[in-house]
């Protein structure tokens, strides 16, 4: 037995340890990877009928990649043009929104974790209870605030500052503003986490010796708060990469959301495979430029634990 | 490095809400010179710190630096340097990025920058340790990482924060010297802020002695010590032993005082009350432990004391002797260790003797707590 596992046991005692131990690997390989596995599994074969399951057409096979580059066979273009376009469109968006939502949650989380005050507190549950509300209800108001006859459109024109109501569903801002309020909270709270923690001599320190305020942001609570900022940022881009309510609900109809496309495999098409396809390239692109960012910013994996 | 310039505070009041942090403060540091605000914690010391630095706005007033008034300059447009009471080193930077900080904001290469750095590694006597991590440092080596990031800002008054307070006995007493040597070095003010009174009276030229958010007093260590201005002042510097009273006759700088519960005694008075002490006025009269001697028993006149001896203890350099004071204080009596013989006397009747000029009344006032 590996000397943490022996520790673990000597300090938890074998009865709660074993139990513990069984509950996490439960969770990580009964719950996460032997689902993935499965999904991997599905993504390498054809879509056969139940009967031909296990037959001998039931052979490993890159069809279901195959289709996302070049399209169904014998189809009129030379590359699948509207599935790729979705993909780098989500993963553009994706990145746009977590860098609209990094910009936006900065300045909040740090104001929250270097204000003292009982209002703090008020300030805190403020963001947290719109949270209790259901996702999709939360996507239906901002429907009704950005559409057509919305608050939004009424008050703008109202106002005299347009002439006709705008289009905001259509121009895609309901999704981006949907997809960035749906995860400012797993921003902002990584972010306020490691900033309240920041000495605020610190700062004063800097501003004694003459920094500037963006200096200060620069050289001692960006480089102090990189974990919770790349903790923070990490999710909000996941998540959005892969969300499937805001864009249904708030994506225009021209424009699909990446996961649309899965979802219209595996439900509408009950093509499994070919979801499951799909699926696996998000998560692995997903993975990899993550890891990617972390490389170009020097951030460590234990990191984005703190 | 630039020459020290003098610090002025006008008047200067400094509200939080009702509560009053500092009352009509009135000050004049003198260029070059070591100042001390000596004061119990919450006494408001720390907030004239906070305004000369900038990063607190007085309620009226003004704060002179150089003579220019520094009303609406913020904390990084004033010639001031501020050293941090956990000094606030910057965690993630090396050791001479710390340090060379000003100097970055400027603009300075990182050639310049590094040269700096290392001619201030040298004069804080820590050569070579550039490349570490503050984290990396012992508390007393970060201590003067700060004292160099501070100076490499070439501010024209350096403001401390109780710097010393987080090191160990042997080290503080020994930063004190160097803390002293450095001043001396760069000739600019150092303006500092402690709750230790041997801090101050060893490194200052000046001390102001504050009390909830009054200065009581202000005047060289000598005459803090001697010639305390107030009750407060008195109990608070060093150790004293109270005599509650009231005065009985004036007769010029000496007064005679009823006291409570030891007779009699005569005593000098304040240089800063005389003429305003009257007979009948309520007095504190005090007498330094050391000032204190044993006397024939019996003596009886208007320079000895009587009383009965609680306890007695052994200090090494001293005896001393703790008799039943007045108002639930005790007595103290210190009697220099030259390897003399000492008897036990709990229990006992002791007679006390003082020299006139050794004491020193004040009108009653509040004392310092214990």
């Amino acid at each position: 037995m590996p000397r943490f596992l022996r520790e673990f046991f000597n300090r938890n005692g074998t009865m709660m340890g074993s139990v513990m131990l069984g509950l996490v690997l439960f969770w990580t390989i009964g719950l996460i990877i032997l689902p993935q596995l499965s999904m991997l599994d599905f993504s390498f074969r054809p879509n056969l009928p139940p009967p031909e399951i296990g037959g001998p057409k039931d052979v490993y096979t890159l069809e279901n990649y195959k289709y996302l580059i070049y399209g169904p066979e014998g189809g009129s273009q030379d590359y699948n043009a509207v599935d790729l376009r979705v993909f780098f469109r989500t993963l553009v968006a994706a990145v746009c929104v977590t860098l609209f939502n990094l910009i936006l949650c900065y300045p909040i989380a740090y104001y929250l974790g270097q204000t003292k005050g009982n209002h703090i507190r008020i300030f805190a549950l403020m963001l947290i209870i719109p949270y209790w509300i259901n996702e999709i209800l939360r996507a239906f108001a901002l429907r009704i605030i950005f559409g057509e006859s919305g608050v939004l459109n009424t008050m703008l024109v109202g106002l005299g500052i347009f002439d006709t109501p705008f289009d905001f569903i259509r121009n895609d801002i309901a999704l981006y503003a949907g997809l960035g309020y749906a995860y400012i909270l797993l921003m902002i709270f990584p972010i306020y986490n490691v900033i309240e923690s920041l000495d605020h001599n610190q700062i004063e320190a800097a501003r004694d010796l003459g920094a500037p305020w963006w200096r200060i942001h620069k050289r001692v609570v960006i480089p102090y708060a990189k974990p919770g900022i790349s903790s923070g940022c990490t999710m909000v881009f996941m998540l959005s990469a892969g969300a499937l309510a805001a864009p249904q609900i708030l994506g225009g109809p021209s424009s699909l959301w990446f996961t649309q496309l899965i979802y219209q495999q595996f439900n509408d098409n009950s093509d499994w495979p070919q979801g499951a396809a799909y699926a696996i390239v998000l998560l692995v692109t997903c993975i990899l430029l993550v890891l990617a960012v972390m490389r170009l910013f020097k951030v460590n994996m234990g990191d984005i634990g703190k | 490095m630039s020459a020290g310039v003098g610090v002025d505070l006008e008047n200067l009041w400094i509200r939080f809400g009702d509560f009053v942090a500092v009352r009509d403060a009135n000050v004049h540091i003198k260029g070059g010179d070591f100042f001390s605000f000596l004061g119990p914690s919450g006494c408001g010391k720390t907030t004239i710190l906070r305004a000369v630095s900038g990063f607190l706005d007085p309620s009226e007033g003004n704060v002179l630096i150089g003579g220019n008034n520094m009303k609406g300059i913020g904390p990084n447009k004033r010639p001031t340097a501020l050293i941090f009471q956990n000094l606030a080193l910057f965690p993630l930077m090396k050791v001479w990025e710390n340090i060379t900080f000003s100097m970055e904001i400027k603009g300075a290469s990182a050639a310049e920058r590094r040269k700096r750095a290392d001619e201030l590694l040298d004069m804080i006597a820590l050569p070579g340790q550039g490349d570490k991590l503050p984290s990396e440092l012992s508390g007393g080596q970060r201590q003067r990482v700060a004292i160099a990031r501070a100076l490499c800002a070439e501010p024209h008054v350096l403001l401390l924060d109780e710097p010393l307070s987080a090191l160990d006995l042997k080290l503080r007493q020994h930063m004190r010297t160097e803390l002293r040597e450095i001043q001396q070095r760069v000739g600019i003010t150092f303006i500092y802020i402690t709750h230790d009174q041997g801090e101050a009276l060893t490194m200052s030229d000046d001390i102001a002695v504050m009390r909830a958010g009054v200065i009581d007093q202000i005047g060289d260590g000598k005459t803090i010590y001697n010639d305390p201005a107030t009750a407060f002042a008195a109990s608070f510097v060093g150790e004293n032993n109270v005599f509650r009273g009231k005065v009985l006759e004036v007769n010029g700088d000496e007064a005679l005082i009823r006291t409570n519960r030891s007779g009699d005694l005569r005593s000098r008075i304040s240089t800063a009350n005389l003429g305003k002490m009257n007979v009948g006025d309520d007095a504190m009269m005090f007498i330094r432990p050391e000032a204190l001697s044993l006397a024939a028993k019996g003596a009886t006149g208007d320079n000895f004391v009587t009383a009965q001896v609680t306890h007695e203890e052994f200090e090494g350099n001293s005896f001393n002797i703790f008799m039943e004071g007045d108002g639930g204080k005790e007595i103290k009596v210190a009697i220099p260790n030259h390897g003399q013989s000492f008897d036990d006397h709990t229990g006992q009747a002791m007679t006390l003797e003082y020299e006139v000029a050794n004491a020193v009344v004040v009108p009653a006032g509040e004392l310092a707590a214990e």
